[in-house]
């Protein structure tokens, strides 16, 4: 079992106000801070037993403000976003959406534990900065030549099912307003840092 | 003729092509009009949320505000992906809880001159809108091939009825709709507990022993209620079952041989449309032996892709997984 009581595992400062940034950085209202540790979360998780810390410890963790220790954590790299938890949490806290939060704190910070599911959004969002749309092929392609080469030859009766079937377009479309959808994101990337820079917002 | 504002999303010019072509069959036969919102983008799936929440709102608040902008006496917004459909709901809805996020959202769109009011758009998913608004009378009353001798598991997925923040589901974990659906086409449905379990989404992709684990749960207990098929409401759960099938096999030493076709393909079926003119054939666990059970001639697809060790039941017993110790709902029934 990680250790996840008493003190950080990792060594760091406590960081009370940790919950506030989690809070912030998921938008929206998120409810995090209304949790009263039930643990309805990782009973009803798909992917719990894979989890170094159940939902419920991880924001138990984030209250006692184990900064370091949950942005470490595999556990929001391990949410499929089912929203089982969301549905029967009693606080109705927005719980995947917290685990997007860590996660992208995580991902800028260079911590996250597993960079095969950063690497994957990345490689997923580079292809809708350059066409504005989804890129199948593309995004299969790099990430497999990336990531999982061994797992290729295996695959390769699928893949070749899936361009024989006419499932795999070539050829990326690009939308027609990519520069106006490059100026939104540019300009929320921008809100984001200064929402950052300004201190925790309410 | 009702018409809908429509958001294909990207997978349905892509690996989902079948539910592209199924559902554009059924609903001229339905008398829907889709208006596709022009110059859509991709909604981000979880992708951009896990990077960076507002870019990731915005991204999907920029499809919002073309609806909006595009709206002709209509503010409903249709997805036939559940992933699509998921991100548009909750955006309008967090938009409407969170005035902080509301002004982040069209601070951010205004850099092209859109923006977004909150609850403009009423976003919908398909099968809800055929089920809500056609109604299972009436798609009766359309069907000519009665589906009868086919077993159906009836698999919804998440993020249909959940997270459901507008109420539209009367149940978020064992809703019946997608059942009845199927009973309206004359199949027979199977009792298939795990009807809104996760396929796993991407974990195929960031973590594929839990994502394969995810899949065998869904497809052994569809295998052990002998449903001939599984039916489904999403691409990413399509992909999952169908194409990650092999893969799954081969992972866990098993053959399980589970085809897993659109509900709008077996609608097209049931209203006596050709299986081509559906997109079938171009699942890679083939359905043709399935459908051929119940008469439906499948035309052979121009290269049949089964993994050998996955062809067919006859064969080994599936063996019980290494993996993860989690609670499993078909247990009792053996």
């Amino acid at each position: 079992m990680p250790a996840a009581v008493g003190a950080p595992e990792h060594g760091a400062a406590v960081d009370y106000r940790f919950i506030d940034e989690i809070r912030a950085a998921a938008e929206g209202d998120s409810r995090l801070e209304t949790c009263i540790q039930c643990g309805t979360c990782g009973g009803s998780c798909p992917s719990a037993a894979d989890m170094q810390h159940t939902p419920r410890m991880l924001f138990a963790m984030a209250r006692a403000g184990f900064r370091d220790d949950v942005l470490r954590s595999n556990t929001p790299w391990m949410c499929v976003s089912c929203y089982f938890c969301s549905v029967r949490c009693p606080q109705e806290i927005h719980i995947p959406d917290v685990m997007y939060a860590i996660k992208s704190i995580a991902t800028r910070e260079g911590v996250a534990p597993q960079m095969i599911g950063a690497d994957f959004s990345r490689t997923f969002v580079d292809n809708i900065h350059h066409y504005g749309r989804s890129f199948e092929v593309g995004l299969v392609a790099r990430h497999y030549l990336r990531h999982y080469p061994l797992r290729l030859p295996g695959m390769a009766p699928m893949g070749i099912g899936m361009v024989t079937k006419g499932r795999m377009g070539f050829v990326p479309h690009r939308i027609r307003g990519i520069a106006g959808l490059r100026a939104i994101l540019a300009r929320a990337g921008e809100l984001e840092a200064a929402g950052r820079s300004e201190g925790i917002r309410p | 003729m009702s018409t809908y504002l429509y958001y294909p999303g990207c997978s349905l010019s892509g690996s989902a092509r079948a539910y592209a072509e199924s559902l554009t069959a059924i609903v001229a036969r339905l008398g829907i009009e889709l208006k596709e919102i022009d110059d859509w983008n991709c909604c981000g799936a979880t992708e951009y949320l896990t990077l960076s929440p507002l870019r990731g709102y915005a991204l999907i608040g920029r499809n919002l505000a073309l609806a909006e902008r595009q709206r002709n006496g209509t503010n409903t917004l249709v997805a036939p992906c559940s992933a699509c459909y998921a991100n548009l709901a909750k955006t309008d809805r967090f938009v409407r809880e969170s005035p902080v996020l509301r002004e982040r959202l069209n601070g951010a769109l205004a850099a092209d001159g859109l923006q977004y009011t909150p609850g403009s758009i009423t976003v919908r998913h398909l099968i809800e809108v055929l089920i809500e608004d056609v109604g299972l009378d009436e798609i009766q009353r359309h069907v000519t091939r009665p589906l009868h001798g086919l077993r159906v598991a009836p698999y919804l997925g998440c993020l249909v009825s959940r997270p459901d923040y507008d109420g539209r589901w009367s149940q978020h974990e064992q809703p019946r709709d997608l059942d009845r659906l199927m009973t309206a086409l004359g199949a027979e449905v199977v009792d298939y507990p795990l009807r809104t379990a996760c396929c796993g989404g991407h974990m195929t992709q960031i973590g594929p022993n839990t994502g394969f684990e995810l899949i065998r749960r869904l497809v052994d207990a569809a295998y052990r209620r002998e449903a001939d098929l599984m039916v489904t409401v999403c691409p990413m759960c399509q992909m999952n079952i169908d194409a990650y099938q092999g893969e799954m096999n081969h992972h866990f030493h098993t053959n399980y041989h589970i085809p897993i076709l659109f509900f709008t393909q077996l609608i097209g079926l049931a209203f006596g449309l050709e299986p081509k003119a559906l997109g079938i054939g171009t699942e890679i666990v083939s359905a043709g032996r399935a459908l051929g059970r119940i008469g439906i001639e499948v035309p052979p697809a121009a290269e049949e892709v089964v993994p050998v060790e996955a062809a067919s039941h006859a064969g080994r017993r599936p063996k019980r997984s290494q993996g993860l110790p989690m609670p499993r709902l078909d247990e009792d029934d053996r």
